[in-house]
């Protein structure tokens, strides 16, 4: 199946229910002959319907741990939530360890790259000029937010690639100057907390192929990893970061480790949104840096996560107060941190690519909201009245998906029966 | 074709519904396709007019224009007026409370920034009567 999309849909399980629909942020999904259909162009894989849907139907696309046969060399990229996953592991050298032991040759904590990225965003704040608020662009669904949504902020975007996607540059320079392979039989696997990782790794922005060669979820490496990190007696020193990295993994960690002068760090889809109207409207003119998260609680609150974010926040903590800062790995890339290419705007939520036509629309879609209840029930499939008008006056919809307009209908049929009944 | 027009009651001293207006407006001008420097031209000078008329005026109506060419949008209160234009106008300067500047308005950046961001700004006023706002961006 080729897809550029992270999140699918298994119509097997699918009960045709709008849990999905109404829970996601940018109205991407409608329930149609009772199975849910993501519009893929509005899609921004931020994976609430997988975390939504009662029935388990909603998936993450992800590679199979048995990838690793596929490559000569392979690196684990561990994201840092995976360290919060594991009950009485006071030391992340055991989980380190642990990956070797489960079929990885190396590993290269993702924590170590975002180290360096923060350096390079302190750097930006002290002497850059990019404007302010800075907002952070680790999490790949707020980056898709914001070029799809709010436009204007794309000058505001820090343009740096995201952590996994620096560590997989620089652990593979590494792996390839020390086992003499060429870069395509060394594999980079990712250790994700979401599904948006996996998207941003098929289809990147801010630059053209990504050296992240597959992402397995830490649900699947969990119950192996578990077992192997009991097995563990003495383990190797493979640490190579400190508590600025893995503090990355719960909101808040960035703006810590940017050392910004005046920050604020906002999760969840919702919060995300709110924040990102107030900053278009300039609320927050002292702010210098804005730390957004699509899920709650920052990427310890991952869908592939196996943990409850807040009960792998506390143990994160406690981790992080036992870590020691350890020396980073050697040869940081340092040229490969900025983007390569600008991310552009996609205007999807359009009406139409020309204004005039585009006002056409609006005035036909309010004509045609005007006939419903106004109750955004949902169970025509779409979020809201507003939604299937939308979908109406774009071809993609009928009014006879409205039960309320369908009953209407009923009632009047019954009384016109009636009235034939009574004149007879 | 007749511009688009949108209607807005925004009401007495409630802080936690200011900026729905200009919110809404925001949205309308992006699903049409304005370009993001317009939209957001729109929404801060909107949404500081709107925060004026919540601190200053006990609310009041706004009412939206919206063609291809130009977005007009009308701010009309009954409030206290403006005694001197002038003043109100430079920056730093401001009549709003304590208790309103506790809330992180009323720092007098408000008139200033709203001719700032608009094409044309036209302030009608009286003491004791009201205040009209007539703000113009032009789309192209």
């Amino acid at each position: 199946m080729i897809t550029l999309h992270s999140v699918t849909l298994d119509p097997t399980l699918c009960m045709g229910c709008t849990n999905c629909v109404k829970h996601c942020p940018t109205e991407a999904i409608r329930v149609r002959n009772k199975i849910a259909k993501i519009i893929k162009e509005r899609c921004i894989d931020c994976g609430e319907c997988i975390r939504q849907c009662p029935y388990h139907a909603k998936r993450a696309v992800v590679d199979p741990l048995t990838i690793l046969k596929n490559y000569e060399y392979t690196i684990a990229l561990p994201a840092p939530t995976l360290y919060a996953q594991f009950q009485k592991v006071r030391d992340r050298n055991y989980i380190l360890t642990a990956l070797k032991r489960i079929g990885f040759d190396d590993v290269f904590e993702v924590s170590a790259a975002a180290e360096a990225i923060s350096n390079a965003t302190k750097d930006e704040l002290r002497h850059g000029n990019l404007p302010r608020p800075l907002i952070n662009t680790a999490c790949p669904t707020v980056v898709r937010i914001v070029r799809t949504r709010f436009p204007s902020l794309i000058p505001n975007l820090l343009p740096y690639k995201s952590p996994m996607e620096l560590a997989a540059r620089w652990a593979k320079q590494n792996a390839a100057k020390k086992t003499g392979l060429p870069m395509e039989k060394i594999g980079c696997i990712f250790i994700s907390p979401c599904p948006a990782k996996a998207t941003s790794t098929k289809t990147p922005l801010g630059f053209d192929h990504s050296y992240v060669d597959a992402v397995v979820s830490i649900a699947e490496v969990y119950p192996k990893l578990r077992t192997a990190i009991k097995m563990v007696k003495a383990p190797e020193q493979l640490a190579h970061s400190g508590p600025i990295g893995m503090n990355w993994a719960v909101s808040g960690g960035e703006c810590r480790g940017a050392d910004s002068m005046e920050h604020l760090a906002a999760d969840g889809m919702e919060n995300v949104i709110h924040i990102l109207e107030a900053v278009e409207d300039e609320k927050f003119s002292s702010v210098d840096f804005i730390e957004l998260n699509a899920c709650v609680g920052g990427c310890v609150g991952g869908v592939l996560a196996v943990e409850n974010p807040y009960i792998a926040k506390a143990r994160l903590d406690k981790m992080v107060r036992q870590s020691r800062q350890e020396p980073a790995p050697e040869g940081l890339p340092e040229h490969e941190i900025h983007w390569d290419d600008k991310v552009e705007f996609a205007p999807i939520f359009q009406l139409d690519n020309d204004i005039s036509a585009a006002m056409q629309k609006m005035a036909l879609v309010a004509e045609i909201e005007k006939k419903f209840p106004g109750m955004d029930c949902g169970a025509c499939g779409a979020p809201s009245c507003h939604a299937l008008a939308e979908d109406i006056a774009g071809g993609f919809a009928t009014e006879d998906l409205c039960i309320f307009l369908i009953r209407e209908k009923l009632q009047r049929l019954l009384a016109e029966k009636e009235e034939e009944n009574d004149s007879k | 074709m007749p511009p688009l027009t949108l209607h807005f009651d925004v009401s007495t001293d409630d802080f936690s519904c200011a900026g729905e207006a200009s919110g809404s407006v925001k949205r309308t001008l992006k699903k049409l396709g304005f370009a993001p420097d317009v939209i957001r031209r729109v929404a801060i000078a909107m949404y500081e007019a709107e925060i004026n008329m919540v601190i200053h005026a006990n609310g009041g109506v706004i009412d939206a224009s919206i063609t291809p060419e130009e977005i007009i949008i009308v701010f009309a209160d009954v409030g206290p007026g403006i005694p001197d234009i002038d003043l109100a106008m430079q920056e730093g300067w401001s009549t709003a409370t304590p208790e309103v500047r506790d809330l992180g308005f009323g720092a007098g950046m408000g008139l200033p920034n709203i001719k700032k961001y608009t094409d044309d700004l036209q302030i009608k006023t009286q003491v004791g009567v009201g205040t009209t706002v007539t703000m113009k961006i032009t789309a192209k």
